[in-house]
């Protein structure tokens, strides 16, 4: 009896290690034709989804690229690794993830791609609020303001006495991070009683439904709801402009929507540049970028940075130009004249 | 009216109000999922069409398919399949049949009903340290199988322990009385007896796995692919490929969940086409079970 059921164990255990057996071969993916593998912010998704799905068509199916959803802060976790070869990224890298890509010997170069514009929103109905300055939101989303600032005329008295719904992202994605920054100054530091969404279509329609609801998120899903939201423009002392600014591609692309727009990335391992097909990938995408980008509904930088970026990414500058450090307001042409370091 | 009368007459309007109560707590179910199943057919139904079923994922809502992710969803389910079916079953055999009663089987069987409650996350991050970090699968089909396959064991076993307990002991003593080995009576007895169970078992487990996307995303399945794994068989020896195990994949439940996080609202049609033929598979899957279970037991009279 005991031979006969060690038997069946060991049987049992050798189909475990068949099945698993033949995996070790490699991870190569799609028998043998070239793969770019993409990972990262899924607020870079439609971009780059665009751009591997025209590289396809064009390469006619010689070069396989796919593109998963990790989030910026996964998908450095795998580029980290050396499993992607280009990570998508909603903030610039920071200075953790910068010291262990070091580590683990992979070097990187940093490319803004596309624009982002931060849009706070408010409902059709709202016929008081014409603009608001970074002073106002500020006192809104403190952290200070925590169970305190609860009503609109807390802000402006000439607003009404009515309670502010909030709406805005989670804590977990990059627009969170931006936007805090932004606003009050401090990465992650917000007050915690608003309704937070991961979906941006969530906050969509808590605002819309809503009269006296305020909210944020990226312009992309203000732009396709326009009918539903009512945008408002930005006011910052800091700003060239000293008035208010609406996010329109206009602005964003003249560099006067500060400090709430913000340039978004992709990374690319040095390692991969050797291959063909990721430097082929890249080259693609510098020349469509701009025309995808809007048809996915986000902003094109300037062709001047399009060419900056080429440049860097041609002459293989590597590293960050923030240096592990977030900031707002920047010009793009101002990121990419930074000298990158590691 | 005697006190007897009136006792009869209160329990009775009880038997009613229950009655009434039960038959109110069944409609809350079947409404619900008719009121969901009716959305999604009017938001989706136009949708589905052979172009759907034959696309790639793509920018444009209107040329965006599901080809990737439904191909994805059916070979994981293959490999899940050929992974926790023989696993599950041998060891629901072994623990029913052949383990002695003693503290060590009570500890696994205790260990096995708990990790049929384990959170499907909890699987996903087991896979993603042990399957993809350490025996280095990558972000493959055979990961993605595997884990689901880990998900499901303790169902599958579960399953086929009830089936085999249905089976009189009669029939097992009598196969001893004719001096049967214990393989014998599995082998010729107990497992045709308990197919229909166990297959049904088998079944309801997968059509679970079949909806899984926190595990899968949890050790990468991508969202955008717009290719096929390699095809399983070759023009030229072995004729046979089992390259598709490493090939990396999507699902219908990650590709529904893109789309509905998208800006654009034309994408959501295309979500609930792909909501729709996923409940398809799923209820189709259960129809076979519970076809299966009717014939075996038709045929089975001790």
């Amino acid at each position: 009896m005991k031979q006969r059921s060690s038997l069946m164990f060991a049987s049992v255990f050798a189909v475990l290690l068949a099945i698993t057996g033949c995996g070790n071969k490699g991870n190569s993916g799609a028998g043998g034709a070239s793969v770019v593998k993409i990972d990262g912010s899924s607020t870079v998704f439609p971009l780059a989804e665009a751009v591997a799905e025209e590289f396809q068509k064009e390469k006619q199916g010689k070069v396989k690229v796919t593109v998963g959803i990790s989030g910026t802060g996964g998908g450095f976790k795998k580029f980290i690794r050396g499993e992607t070869d280009i990570s998508n990224a909603s903030r610039p890298i920071l200075k953790e993830e910068m010291e262990q890509a070091k580590a683990n010997g992979i070097e990187f170069i940093e490319l803004p791609v596309c624009f982002d514009a931060l849009t706070v929103v408010v409902n059709p109905q709202n016929t008081w609020i014409a603009s608001m300055t970074i002073a106002d939101l500020k006192k809104i989303w403190e952290p200070e303001a925590q169970g305190k600032v609860t009503h609109w005329n807390q802000i402006r008295p000439e607003w009404p006495n009515e309670k502010i719904a909030l709406f805005g992202p989670g804590a977990d994605s990059g627009t969170f991070d931006y936007f805090t920054e932004a606003v009050v100054g401090k990465a992650k530091a917000s007050r915690g009683d608003f309704t937070a969404s991961e979906d941006d279509n969530v906050l969509v329609q808590g605002v819309s439904g809503n009269k006296y609801a305020l909210g944020y998120f990226s312009y992309a899903y203000y732009s396709t709801n326009t009918d539903k939201l009512k945008a408002v423009s930005i006011e910052w002392e800091k700003n060239k402009v000293k008035e208010p600014v609406f996010p329109t591609m206009e602005n964003v692309l003249a560099g006067t929507y500060n400090p709430l727009s913000r340039p978004l990335f992709i990374y690319i391992s040095l390692k991969s540049v050797q291959k063909p097909e990721v430097k082929e990938f890249i080259e693609f995408l510098l020349k469509n970028a701009a025309t995808l980008a809007k048809e996915v509904k986000y902003l094109p930088l300037p062709d001047k940075a399009y060419e900056m970026a080429g440049t860097r990414f041609r002459s293989l500058q590597t590293g960050s130009g923030f240096g592990g450090v977030p900031e707002v307001g920047l010009t793009v042409e101002e990121i990419l004249n930074r000298p990158p370091h590691s | 009216m005697s006190a007897v009368q009136k006792i009869i007459s209160r329990r009775k309007r009880q038997d009613f109000l229950f009655n009434i109560v039960g038959i109110a707590c069944t409609l809350i179910g079947i409404v619900t999922l008719f009121a969901l199943l009716g959305d999604l057919v009017i938001d989706g139904l136009a949708r589905v069409d052979w172009e759907f079923m034959t696309s790639f994922p793509s920018r444009f809502a209107e040329r965006a398919g599901i080809l990737s992710s439904w191909v994805g969803t059916l070979l994981i389910m293959l490999v899940t399949a050929s992974t926790a079916v023989p696993l599950g079953v041998a060891a629901g055999v072994y623990l029913e049949e052949y383990a002695r009663r003693n503290w060590v089987t009570n500890i696994i069987e205790i260990n096995i009903a708990n990790l049929a409650g384990v959170p499907s996350i909890i699987y996903g991050l087991m896979a993603l340290g042990l399957l993809v970090y350490q025996f280095h699968l990558g972000q493959s089909i055979l990961a993605g199988g595997l884990t689901l396959a880990f998900l499901i064991l303790p169902i599958v076993i579960v399953a086929t322990r009830e089936a085999l307990r249905t089976i009189p002991q009669s029939i097992r003593e009598a196969a001893y009385a004719l001096g049967s080995t214990k393989w014998q009576v599995v082998r010729h007895h107990l497992l045709p007896y308990s197919t229909g169970g166990i297959m049904t078992g088998i079944i309801i487990a997968l059509s679970r796995a079949v909806g899984e996307t926190a595990p899968l995303i949890t050790i990468g399945a991508l969202t955008f692919i717009a290719f096929l794994p390699p095809l399983p068989v070759q023009t030229e020896a072995p004729f046979v490929s089992l390259e598709w195990v490493n090939s990396p994949f999507s699902v219908l439940p990650i590709q529904m969940f893109n789309w509905v996080s998208r800006p654009e609202r034309e994408f959501l049609t295309n979500a609930a086409g792909a909501g729709i033929v996923l409940i398809v598979v799923t209820l189709s899957m259960n129809a076979v079970a519970i076809l299966i279970r009717y014939r075996m037991r038709k045929n089975i009279k001790w």
